[in-house]
């Protein structure tokens, strides 16, 4: 006698601890087998794009903050540069030095997070976690030191940054990178190479190069597949074409490579950091730009940087007032996940955390 | 990366075809609604040009008009372009969609739809994105009104 079956329709989401914000997910099982993925947005919409309508260009910053909130200093920079190129203001070399720094240090604390909770999915409770957030905890200190605040940072302005660093952030900083590659060997020596890692994550999900590049998928989930495609190489901004550093790429596109470049970034990180400490030069943070700025009619700019996600673009159209025409926020978590179906389907419910949390999708950036 | 102004992307485009309903600007070409996919078939397939990435889509409400810009770019010769394409009126606006060729386009188009309004003719789920069925409006149109407000 034969037992009858059928598919069965599970919501995942939105409140569930695997799925690192309020995404839900409408999965068709066959057992425990993935048949069918639909993702459903729109549960942390907050109109970013229409609010910043009726901002001026200053103002619209805090609003970029609340994106991508654990790499906020990296909208910030983003933002900053569409308004530059709308604009044409200048950024004195001092702060696109300390932009470089921010973004750097708040490029680790993303990575963390997502090493972290990509562990915490693997069954790693608890340890490997809070290891991260040990070292990410020292980040935040350095922004509190930059501009007072820890998450919602708002330090960068149209025209550098608003404050120049305090004298007692460097030695700080210069700490932090004495401990901070002992600490992400530690952290490697506990997790690389160990065999349920391995296990659950090689061969697991593996992403064709072609398809990605088609899906406009960006950021470490399209590295994974062997292209270097990082826009600070591509077209470096700010002053990363006087920086040396590498651009990690994987070969297989699985979960195990999306990782290990999240890892292999982190030192490129440090590497640019220090760097940037030996040549920052003395001098003015911000041109002198008015508070508020009143760009040509009719002009418009695409700024983009590469964050910890991908690709994030602002495009700003003005209409010679002062607040923003159009401004559209290209954010690169929403469009890697147009990925999300072809990567689950065969694969099992087990597995289907894991690849969410190799993808690294932050809600705030996904319904903005 | 290099970009590809307007009149260096259109002499890619005369080998294929002269009469396109192209307009050129300074950054970028105006292509019309019949022949975008078309133009970006083209484009993706031809060895010359091969724009095989679709960085972002974005629409922009001018109140006489509607302006959707295409954002592409080429990872084999590093160097992207623009693609502007004009809908004028306000009511039942469509515009075919490029999901065929770029399916990095599945959302954001989705997105479109959701706060500008403009139908993506051929897309294979044209629902919301954000919004719920039944939100009336489009929010992101310029005569958008929220009831909250008033």
């Amino acid at each position: 006698m034969s037992i009858k079956s059928e598919p069965v329709v599970v919501n995942l989401g939105p409140q569930h601890p695997s799925t690192h914000g309020v995404l839900r997910l409408r999965v068709t099982f066959d057992g425990e087998i993935i048949k069918d993925v639909e993702p459903v947005f729109g549960y942390l919409h907050r109109g970013s794009e229409k609010l910043a309508e009726e901002r001026n260009y200053t103002q619209v910053v805090t609003l970029t903050d609340r994106l991508d909130y654990v790499s906020s200093m990296i909208n910030n920079q983003a933002y900053c540069l569409a308004v530059e190129k709308l604009g044409g203001i200048p950024v004195p070399e001092r702060g696109q030095y300390l932009r470089v720094i921010a973004a750097e240090l708040q490029r680790i604390a993303s990575h963390l997070i997502s090493t972290g909770f990509l562990l915490q999915d693997l069954g790693a409770l608890g340890t490997p976690l809070m290891y991260c957030f040990r070292d990410r905890e020292e980040i935040l200190q350095l922004f509190e030191m930059l501009c007072g605040a820890r998450i919602t940072v708002s330090y960068m302005r149209p025209g550098g940054v608003f404050s120049d660093a305090p004298n007692d952030f460097w030695p700080a900083l210069n700490n932090f990178l004495k401990e901070m590659p002992k600490r992400l060997e530690e952290l490697e020596n506990l997790v690389v190479g160990n065999e349920i890692l391995l296990i659950r994550t090689r061969e697991v999900a593996k992403l064709d190069q072609d398809y990605a590049i088609n899906n406009s998928v960006s950021g470490p989930v399209l590295r994974s597949t062997g292209i270097a495609w990082d826009w600070r190489k591509l077209e470096p901004y700010d002053v990363y074409d006087e920086l040396q550093f590498d651009v990690p790429v994987g070969k297989n596109g699985d979960n195990y490579d999306r990782f290990w470049i999240r890892i292999e970034e982190m030192k490129q990180s440090l590497r640019i950091l220090n760097q940037c400490v030996k040549k920052i030069p003395k001098g003015e943070v911000r041109s002198n730009v008015p508070f508020v700025i009143r760009p040509p009619v009719g002009a418009e700019a695409y700024g983009r940087v590469e964050s910890p996600k991908g690709e994030l673009g602002f495009y700003l159209v003005s209409d010679g007032s002062i607040a923003p025409y159009r401004c559209k926020v290209r954010s690169p978590s929403l469009i890697n996940l147009t990925i999300l179906r072809k990567l689950l389907i065969n694969w099992k419910l087990a597995d289907m955390i894991v690849t969410m949390g190799s993808i690294d999708i932050n809600m705030g950036e996904v319904d903005r | 990366m290099k970009s590809i102004t307007g009149k260096e992307l259109s002499t890619l485009l005369a080998s294929f075809k002269n009469e396109l309903g192209l307009s050129i600007n300074n950054d970028s070409i105006i292509v019309s609604p019949e022949t975008i996919i078309e133009v970006c078939k083209f484009l993706k397939e031809d060895p010359k040009s091969s724009f095989d990435y679709l960085n972002s889509i974005t629409a922009v409400d001018y109140i006489d008009r509607f302006e959707i810009i295409y954002h592409i770019c080429s990872t084999k010769f590093r160097k992207q372009t623009v693609l502007r394409v004009t809908l004028f009126g306000r009511e039942d606006l469509s515009i075919p969609s490029v999901v065929n060729i770029w399916n990095g386009a599945d959302y954001q188009e989705r997105e479109i739809w959701d706060l500008m309004g403009i139908f993506f003719n051929g897309h294979p789920n044209m629902k919301r994105l954000l919004l719920w069925e039944g939100f009336p409006g489009h929010p992101l149109r310029k005569d958008f009104v929220d009831t909250r407000k008033t």
